[in-house]
């Protein structure tokens, strides 16, 4: 960990009724790092995320950003922070075309209209410095598979300029090509230097693209591995609850969990 | 596909479908299509209808078939006498028609259009013959009349959450009852019959120059609109259309404008209502497909969500159309009651709600929201009036006439669900 981290979460809990959702969990994510947020379902990734991308902030604890605690709201206020978060079910208008999408809700204008030229050549950009391929980005985003819709979504999420970017399960319903494709595109984030939140069910892709795992086990932290000197076997054992001592004492040398 | 270069249509049309797949290149295949110019042109109508994208086509072939067989039924029909008072009649419909346009790209529905535009002629009549005041601004209030109406429906559907049908169901009931109430005891309320409301429909500009000056100013703005597009996006690098392209679409455009102008000519002339009723589908078509707030009335119809997410304020984009739903409807209200040249208990009543739905239908404007324009609106009107005038032509009743407008409604909503499902198969809905 050479660097500062660009987002941390500080002891954050959150709870709906009688149900303690998540309890003093902690996050950090480094800039140009993979961090995949692993757990059971009902673990509370997606409350967790949701309360990143201020849809509905926590109760308890801190967000700090480079360092400075903040407080994020609203969706408007985790995007103005720098922080994107691309949603399971993609969020694209299925009518629109590609270049329809990526500008949606932040078009460039010429004048009093729309300047799809010069959306279409940034969309071009974007797309090709991504190595993304899409057959047109004229034509709805309806016909395109479903790796390339995810991709577009991806692809979106960046004309922000943002510092982080939180992916929900962006493989869940892919082919192995498409999600090869999505996987590709996760390194280049980080190579672009952004902070990556990857949430994931599929333990090979975690391996194949994080440097981090962060595990969560009904609503606590169970663990922050790193990837490259942890077994598969290990992540699931603190997935499930099967931690033993073992994995707890290399947890604690590896990283500052704080219970 | 690999190196092989379409030759044939059927080669073309296939290939089409496999491209989302295969292609690699960041080139728009369509124009990789049609840069074979007329023939390619050809080749990508194919493709499209293929894949369920008929757009314009069934409206179009159904306005020549309707055309045909009245003209052979009765050779008065073709006369322009005959077309230039069936297009002076659809302006009523094809404006209320435009409003219905916006909601359906919604995917919502607008049952109080009719009522509203009663309501509308009631409040002018009333405010200028009654209250005796100036006709300009009556007009003006009789048209904010029918925007507040709609913006109500909009705020009961986007703020409170009530249904878009129930809320305009209650705006059909409710309107319509105010409408009795301020026309008061006499029922009837006749207008100035040379005032500006008359003038909308008896008015023509005589001078055969308008016509054709009109129709020379929208063929070159055209032509020169596509240059400047394909100019600039040659500069910049992106896919532009063809030079040989340009000019066939300028000369589709070309036929059925000078046609209509030399109908017009060898009539009354240019009528006001047509100038007017086509700057409004012109006017609204940029504002849909041009301006940031159009992109966000598309965005809204199809996928609110996603249209929330992406920071758009889905509740006003609802209020906006809904008001501008109510203000179609006063405009057309107007254009009602210009024709009868008064305002009186019927008005708004009767066939027009569903004649205004029916021709945004007909007129390629989809049901299930997204898709649409508002030219639509002018086709869909040119149909429904065909057959009112066709009808009105042989004498047949408005039992018939009712009939067969239902059955070519039906026939519309049938082809919009067909080819939406062809879309889905062919991945592209």
């Amino acid at each position: 960990m050479s660097t500062a981290p660009v987002l941390a979460l500080r002891g954050v809990s959150k709870r709906f009724g009688a149900v303690q959702a998540l309890t003093d969990v902690e996050l950090e994510i480094h800039p140009g790092e993979v961090v995949a947020l692993v757990g059971d379902n009902g673990a509370g990734k997606s409350t967790l995320v949701k309360s990143i991308a201020g849809v509905s902030p926590a109760d308890e604890g801190t967000i700090e950003w480079d360092g400075r605690a903040v407080q994020i709201n609203r969706p408007h206020d985790a995007q103005q922070l720098g922080i994107a978060t691309v949603y399971q079910d993609l969020a694209l208008c299925d009518n629109l075309d590609v270049v329809g999408n990526l500008f949606l809700g932040s078009e460039l204008l010429r004048g009093p209209l729309l300047d799809e030229v010069e959306m279409e050549r940034r969309a071009l950009e974007l797309l090709s410095t991504l190595s993304i391929r899409i057959p047109s980005v004229r034509i709805p985003v309806a016909s395109l598979s479903g790796g390339q819709r995810q991709t577009v979504a991806i692809a979106r999420s960046l004309l922000g300029e943002p510092k982080v970017v939180i992916l929900d399960e962006p493989t869940a319903a892919l082919g192995v090509e498409q999600t090869a494709q999505v996987l590709d595109l996760v390194e280049r984030l980080r190579e672009r230097g952004l902070g990556v939140i990857l949430i994931s069910h599929n333990m090979a892709e975690v391996k194949a693209v994080s440097d981090r795992v962060a595990v969560l086990r009904l609503g606590r932290n169970n663990g922050v591995f790193t990837v490259a000197d942890t077994s598969q076997e290990e992540i699931i054992s603190a997935i499930t609850g099967a931690t033993d001592n073992a994995v707890t004492r290399r947890t604690t040398r590896t990283t500052e969990v704080a219970k | 596909m690999t190196t092989d270069t379409p030759t044939s249509s059927e080669e073309t049309a296939g290939n089409g479908a496999g491209k989302a797949e295969g292609a690699v290149d960041m080139v728009d295949p369509r124009l990789l299509v049609r840069q074979q110019g007329f023939k390619g042109y050809v080749d990508e109508l194919v493709r499209r209808v293929r894949t369920g994208e008929l757009g314009s086509i069934p409206v179009v072939v159904g306005l020549i078939v309707i055309a045909i067989v009245f003209q052979v039924q009765d050779s008065a029909f073709l006369s322009a006498n005959n077309l230039s008072d069936l297009f002076i009649l659809s302006t009523g419909t094809g404006l209320i028609a435009v409003g219905i346009v916006f909601i359906l790209i919604l995917g919502e529905i607008d049952l109080s259009v009719g009522s509203v535009s009663g309501m509308s002629a009631a409040v002018l009549a009333v405010l200028n013959i009654n209250q005796g005041m100036t006709e300009w601004l009556a007009l003006l209030l009789a048209i904010l009349t029918g925007m507040a109406a709609g913006a109500l429906h909009g705020f009961f559907f986007a703020k409170i959450g009530v249904p878009a049908f129930v809320v305009t169901l209650a705006g059909l009931l409710g309107w319509n009852g105010l409408m009795l109430q301020i026309l008061g005891s006499s029922g009837t309320i006749n207008l100035d019959d040379d005032g500006i409301v008359a003038k909308l429909t008896n008015y023509y500009f005589t001078d055969k120059a308008a016509a054709m000056g009109l129709a020379t100013v929208a063929v070159l703005a055209f032509l020169g609109l596509s240059l400047l597009d394909a100019r600039r996006r040659q500069a910049a690098g992106v896919p532009s259309r063809p030079l040989t392209e340009i000019i066939l679409r300028t000369v589709v455009l070309a036929v059925p404008v000078y046609a209509a102008a030399m109908v017009f000519n060898s009539y009354k002339g240019l009528p006001l209502g047509v100038v007017i009723f086509l700057a409004v589908v012109v006017l609204s078509d940029f504002v849909l497909r041009r301006t940031s707030y159009g992109r966000k009335v598309y965005a809204v119809g199809g996928s609110s969500e996603a249209a929330a997410r992406a920071g758009i304020n889905v509740p006003l984009i609802r209020i906006s159309v809904f008001s501008i739903a109510g203000t179609m409807a006063a405009v057309g209200g107007m254009f009602y009651a210009s024709q009868i040249n008064a305002a009186n208990q019927s008005s708004g009543a009767g066939s027009l709600l569903m004649n205004c739905i029916a021709a945004a239908v007909i007129g390629g404007t989809s049901l299930f929201g997204g898709r649409g324009k508002t030219w639509s609106a002018l086709l869909g009107a040119l149909v429904i009036q065909s057959i009112n005038s066709g009808m009105a032509l042989l004498g047949t009743g408005s039992a018939v006439r009712d009939m067969i407008t239902g059955a070519v409604l039906l026939a519309a909503v049938v082809i919009d669900s067909v080819s939406r499902r062809t879309q889905k198969t062919a991945g592209r809905a």
